[in-house]
């Protein structure tokens, strides 16, 4: 196989790899939010869609109106955990099932995104701003200013937040919310505000993934977010796949999240330089995801039936 | 303890399907009675229990639970006053998380859910020693997942739940019918264990006849979203299987009752 690529190929990917794992755990941070809905609250959001430009945007435009990055970061935090809301309300309070809801937020979000950067794309100078990520924070800088350093230190703190949080009485009302609404609302949940909460928790994550991405890449961009639900159930479920016989503890298991979506994005690279048009990429995630999904409904129905002696399952 | 005073409920309203499942319904009971509840398909047993419960608001009447007006309250604010066991060992338990979880979630019902810890390390004991009381070999098990348990151990775990703070209203509905004979006689063992211990007042749905006689101390009888007949005390006591079926005859009108319920005794 070597030989069929010269070294300065195989140099060119090596070169790329480590942008690949700090664009993974970025979006690593944006995929522990789809796993929140998708996983704990058994809702498929689209609203992610739209919450990672809103996040994206808000970071940029603040930076650029002169705010500090910790302000801008937090002000994406928190339009994240609006757009949340507002699924949640739409979901609960209007009785919109939860698919549609999130696909409404999303659109709704794109006009509220361009009106946020008054255009479709906002470029921010790395040189100019105090940024805490940016692509050429990877090589050539001090430690603690490494971009992958920082990152999954962020990843970190989040996820033992997120540990701590789903251990409470309310993270456990969430969780059992999500798990059997009828059991919950029967032992005084109250799984309407359940649904809002996790929606905004897990926008929240999602808009604050965007802010970190946009500072990556320099820029926010009102298509940033488009496909991101596909993303993030591919980094949920490579990481389930890799990491699921292992992980159960709650906090690993979002670990494994984070570490599906470098996967993910090493994937990508390594498709990308094999020269794939990448015209083809966003068909190429749909149908790995689509493929991904059906393998537990495919197990059942087709695997689960007495096999003769000796098979497995 | 429960008042209920001219509930009516209809589904569907307007449409080919509509039902009244509740007609002008009114029953008391006083606190520690236990009531079992027979009638046929469509009579409008488990609608009840749904209507006290707040699964949906009714159409008129009023529900007061220990004094308490609850016919406006949402499901999960009346969740503080009732314990409830379904007929469907899966709708009591959250599968995917642990024994003990599910029960510090029962312990905390009608409480405010904070952020302290969902579960403390002193409830562990009680919880080993109530669950080491259904005699299921449970209380080692605090932290698998329900999801792993059989049906009779889920329905089981929901009762202990149901009751685990004492409710002032206990709520069955049909919870051994989706058992195997065994194991439901179990179950309802461990229902008669629970309600003397704790004198709890409550209301259970069956299909057994026999069971609804040989259990608590009143009985109605509902057909078409009523109360068509109510014994208590020596009265109830003195019944025979026969004495129902006849019962049931009369108010459906000659036909008899139907094949659940005969396959039942």
């Amino acid at each position: 196989m070597l030989n069929m690529f010269t070294i300065g190929e195989l140099t060119k990917l090596f070169n790329a790899l480590p942008g690949a794992v700090a664009q993974g755990l970025i979006w690593g941070i944006m995929a522990i939010g789809v796993y929140i809905t998708y996983r704990v609250l058994d809702i498929a959001d689209l609203t992610v869609d739209g919450s990672l430009g809103t996040g994206g945007a808000v970071c940029i435009m603040l930076m650029l109106s002169g705010h500090s990055v910790q302000v801008a970061m937090l002000g994406a935090l928190l339009a994240g955990m609006l757009a949340g809301m507002v699924t949640g309300i739409l979901h609960t309070f209007m009785g919109i099932p939860a698919i549609l809801s999130g696909i409404l937020t999303q659109l709704g979000l794109y006009s509220v995104n361009l009106k946020i950067m008054g255009k479709a794309n906002q470029a921010i100078n790395v040189d100019k701003f105090d940024l805490l990520v940016s692509l050429r924070f990877i090589r050539n800088v001090p430690v603690y200013k490494n971009t992958i350093l920082i990152v999954a230190v962020i990843v970190i703190i989040l996820i033992v937040l997120l540990y701590w949080f789903f251990g409470t009485e309310l993270g456990c009302s969430l969780r059992a919310t999500g798990c059997n609404d009828r059991m919950a609302r029967a032992q005084g949940i109250n799984t309407d505000f359940c649904r809002v909460l996790g929606l905004m928790i897990s926008n929240g994550l999602v808009a604050f993934s965007g802010a970190l991405l946009s500072q990556y890449q320099g820029f926010a961009d009102i298509n940033m977010g488009r496909g991101a639900i596909v993303i993030g159930l591919a980094a949920v479920i490579i990481g389930e796949a890799l990491f699921g016989k292992i992980f159960h503890n709650f906090a690993l298991l979002l670990l494994s999240v984070g570490l599906g979506s470098i996967v993910y994005y090493l994937v990508y690279q390594v498709v990308i330089w094999r020269g794939i048009d990448t015209d083809l990429l966003k068909i190429l995630s749909a149908v790995v995801v689509a493929v991904f999904l059906a393998i537990p409904y495919w197990k059942s129905k087709y695997f689960t039936k007495p096999v003769k002696k000796g098979g497995n399952n | 303890m429960l008042e209920i005073k001219g509930i009516s409920k209809t589904f569907n309203v307007g449409t080919v399907n509509e039902k009244q499942a509740l007609n002008n319904l009114s029953l008391t009971l006083e606190d520690g009675d236990f009531c079992t509840v027979i009638g046929g398909n469509g009579a409008g047993k488990s609608t009840m229990l749904n209507a006290i419960a707040g699964v949906w608001p009714v159409d008129e009447g009023q529900i007061i639970i220990d004094g308490t007006d609850v016919t406006k309250l949402p499901e999960y604010k009346r969740a503080a006053f009732l314990g409830r066991v379904f007929q469907d060992p899966m709708n009591g338990t959250a599968a995917a998380m642990g024994i003990e979880e599910n029960l510090a979630l029962a312990l905390r019902r009608g409480g405010r859910r904070t952020l302290k810890p969902g579960i403390r390390n002193e409830e562990r004991k009680l919880y080993r020693e109530m669950l080491s009381k259904l005699g299921l070999g449970l209380e080692t098990r605090l932290t698998s997942k329900v999801g792993l348990l059989s049906g009779g151990q889920r329905q089981a775990l929901t009762l202990l739940m149901a009751t685990l703070e004492r409710p002032k209203l206990l709520l069955l509905d049909e919870h051994t019918a989706a058992l195997d004979p065994k194991t439901a006689r179990k179950v309802l063992e461990l229902t008669q264990e629970f309600v003397d211990e704790q004198k709890l007042t409550a209301l259970m749905v069956t299909h057994n006849m026999k069971d609804a006689i040989a259990m608590g101390n009143r009985l109605i009888m509902m057909h078409e979203g009523r109360i068509i007949y109510n014994v208590a005390g020596e009265e109830k006591k003195k019944l025979k299987v026969s004495d129902l079926l006849q019962k049931f005859g009369e108010v459906s009108g000659g036909e008899f009752a139907n094949d659940r319920m005969m396959l039942a005794n």
